[in-house]
């Protein structure tokens, strides 16, 4: 679950990043529209896109659980390959250009190599937080244990008392999230450094 | 010498930037083979009218013709044109000899011919000890040098250069500048250069375009724009030059003192009409032996030694600036002069440019 939203927020935030760097132009608003995931408390988030859904007629499950940690994670993909971005000189770009290389393979060859790290740093940051996120997937999520995400598996057995088990997949879940988060810190700071 | 054949004939074409206009109506013809530069000071469109033969803007109006055929409209890629940046541009994630494949793999040619082709221009560009370094590890020179082979290893009909010396130091640039121009007849190929700097165009173009305000002021060899500059603007922007401002009179012009500065006066100025008489800092001889047509006393209020000459700063009756007069060191020598001193300056009326005011 976490793996298959991280890939299609990554994909989708290094793109909106790209587009919106380059048309810088258009201004605030959008960056308001990119950063309202990330601020929205989670509840009223789950909320909105319980609502959503259900106003679709989506039947819930798995997929509902990955659109909606898309929504969110967009957002913080998007800004970190901004960051990056922010200090990528264009020029290079044009000059593939003129050295005879298509739009497609400029990006191929040159501009996403040169913002791997922010991307990879980026799509790690998200894996975290789809990893250990609780509410949003609670919320969209459907009958049945076929979308049951691990923190909503913890926070079932939960109930029954603490067992050993509890303890053992609430450590999995944070060497999971805390080897992820130290990777992407690794990873931008040898952005800055550059 | 064969009548040099046109490469690139820009007709007529004009940029706008909303309200602004960058380049307005300019036509100019880039002839093979030819070291051309584009000059100009900030903000006079020649970046513009470079970008646009690289194909990074397209004109509102008019024509870009290489060879014949418009590409106006051709994209950068499609071009057998090639930019050298001002930034340089290169691929920070590629090593040297990357950077240069680049634009050959971009043409599908055989792996032993791009390596052939990037060898032999390495070794021309003097680049082979540093083939494996990344741009990071290369100094400004090292890294000018980069961008260069990677344009000419196109083998490009055209080369176009943006401010290529901007970012060097000025004995590395003095050094460049002549390395350019040797490599240019090496390779054969057109080069355009855009820069502010009128020496460097002046030392190193063929002939040469000075641009203002989206205008073409005028175009022609180095020489024949410093002897014989088309306005004022030319006059003062090309080389150094001595203004004395006035009035026009049938053989010269008369200055705000009274004195009459003898020159040849354009045709279209009037008698009566607000001139400006001008000439070069070499031309004017101090003390002068024997007539010279025209003739003033100053005092000396500075000097600066620059080896092979010797720089004064006159004040004189004939203009609100103080003279600057360019003397040998031998000359200086001869007669020693110090500041505050009373000196004589002639010179003949043939140096003397008359512009409308």
């Amino acid at each position: 679950m976490a793996v298959v939203s991280t890939a299609i927020a990554t994909l989708l935030g290094t793109l909106l990043a790209i587009g919106v760097e380059m048309r810088r132009q258009y201004g605030m608003g959008l960056e308001a529209l990119i950063f309202a995931p990330m601020i929205i408390p989670d509840i009223v988030l789950a909320i909105a896109l319980l609502s959503f859904f259900s106003m679709l007629n989506l039947t819930m499950g798995l997929h509902t659980i990955i659109l909606a940690h898309v929504v969110f994670n967009l957002a913080f993909v998007c800004s970190v390959v901004r960051a990056r971005l922010k200090s990528f000189d264009w020029s290079i770009v044009e000059a593939s250009a003129d050295l005879g290389a298509s739009a497609l393979t400029t990006f191929r060859r040159v501009t996403l190599p040169v913002i791997a790290p922010a991307v990879i740093a980026g799509a790690l940051l998200a894996f975290t937080l789809s990893v250990d996120e609780f509410i949003i997937a609670f919320f969209t999520a459907g009958a049945g244990r076929a979308s049951t995400t691990l923190p909503m598996q913890i926070y079932a057995m939960i109930r029954f008392g603490i067992t050993p088990e509890i303890n053992a997949l609430a450590t999995i879940v944070m060497a999971v999230s805390i080897t992820a988060l130290t990777l992407s810190q690794r990873l931008n700071r040898g952005i800055i450094g550059q | 010498m064969s009548e040099p054949r046109t490469l690139l004939a820009i007709d007529h074409v004009s940029k706008k930037f909303g309200q602004v206009t960058a380049v307005d109506g300019i036509s100019l013809d880039i002839r093979e083979n030819e070291f051309f530069a584009l000059l100009g000071p900030s903000g006079c469109g020649k970046t513009t009218l470079l970008r646009m033969l690289a194909g990074f803007e397209t004109p509102n109006d008019g024509r870009i013709l290489l060879d014949g055929h418009d590409i106006a409209r051709t994209p950068p890629n499609k071009r057998p044109v090639n930019l050298m940046f001002q930034s340089y541009a290169l691929f920070p994630h590629m090593s040297v000899r990357a950077n240069v494949s680049y634009g050959l793999e971009m043409e599908r040619l055989p792996a032993a011919e791009i390596r052939s082709r990037v060898d032999a221009i390495l070794a021309t560009t003097e680049l082979v000890p540093f083939a494996d370094r990344k741009p990071e590890q290369l100094s400004g020179g090292q890294k000018q040098r980069v961008a260069l082979a990677r344009a000419l290893v196109k083998r490009p009909r055209l080369l176009l250069l943006d401010e290529p010396l901007g970012a060097l130091d000025k004995k590395l640039r003095g050094a460049m500048q002549l390395e350019l121009k040797r490599l240019q007849h090496e390779v054969g190929i057109t080069f355009v250069i855009v820069t502010h700097d009128q020496e460097e165009s002046l030392v190193m173009a063929d002939r040469m375009a000075v641009l203002k305000d989206g205008k073409l002021l005028q175009c022609d060899t180095p020489h024949a724009i410093y002897e014989h500059p088309a306005d004022r603007f030319v006059a003062d922007f090309i080389g150094v030059m001595n203004f004395v401002p006035g009035k026009a009179s049938s053989d010269g012009v008369v200055a705000v003192n009274g004195a009459r500065i003898a020159g040849k006066v354009p045709a279209a100025l009037s008698p009566g009409a607000p001139a400006v008489a001008s000439v070069r800092p070499e031309r004017i001889r101090l003390f002068p032996s024997g007539e010279t047509a025209n003739r003033t006393t100053g005092t000396v209020e500075a000097l600066a030694y620059h080896g092979l000459d010797l720089q004064l700063h006159v004040r004189t009756p004939l203009s609100p600036k103080p003279f600057l007069v360019r003397v040998t060191a031998d000359a200086a020598d001869r007669r020693p002069v110090a500041s505050g001193d009373q000196v004589e300056l002639g010179w003949d009326a043939a140096d003397v440019r008359i512009f409308e005011e």
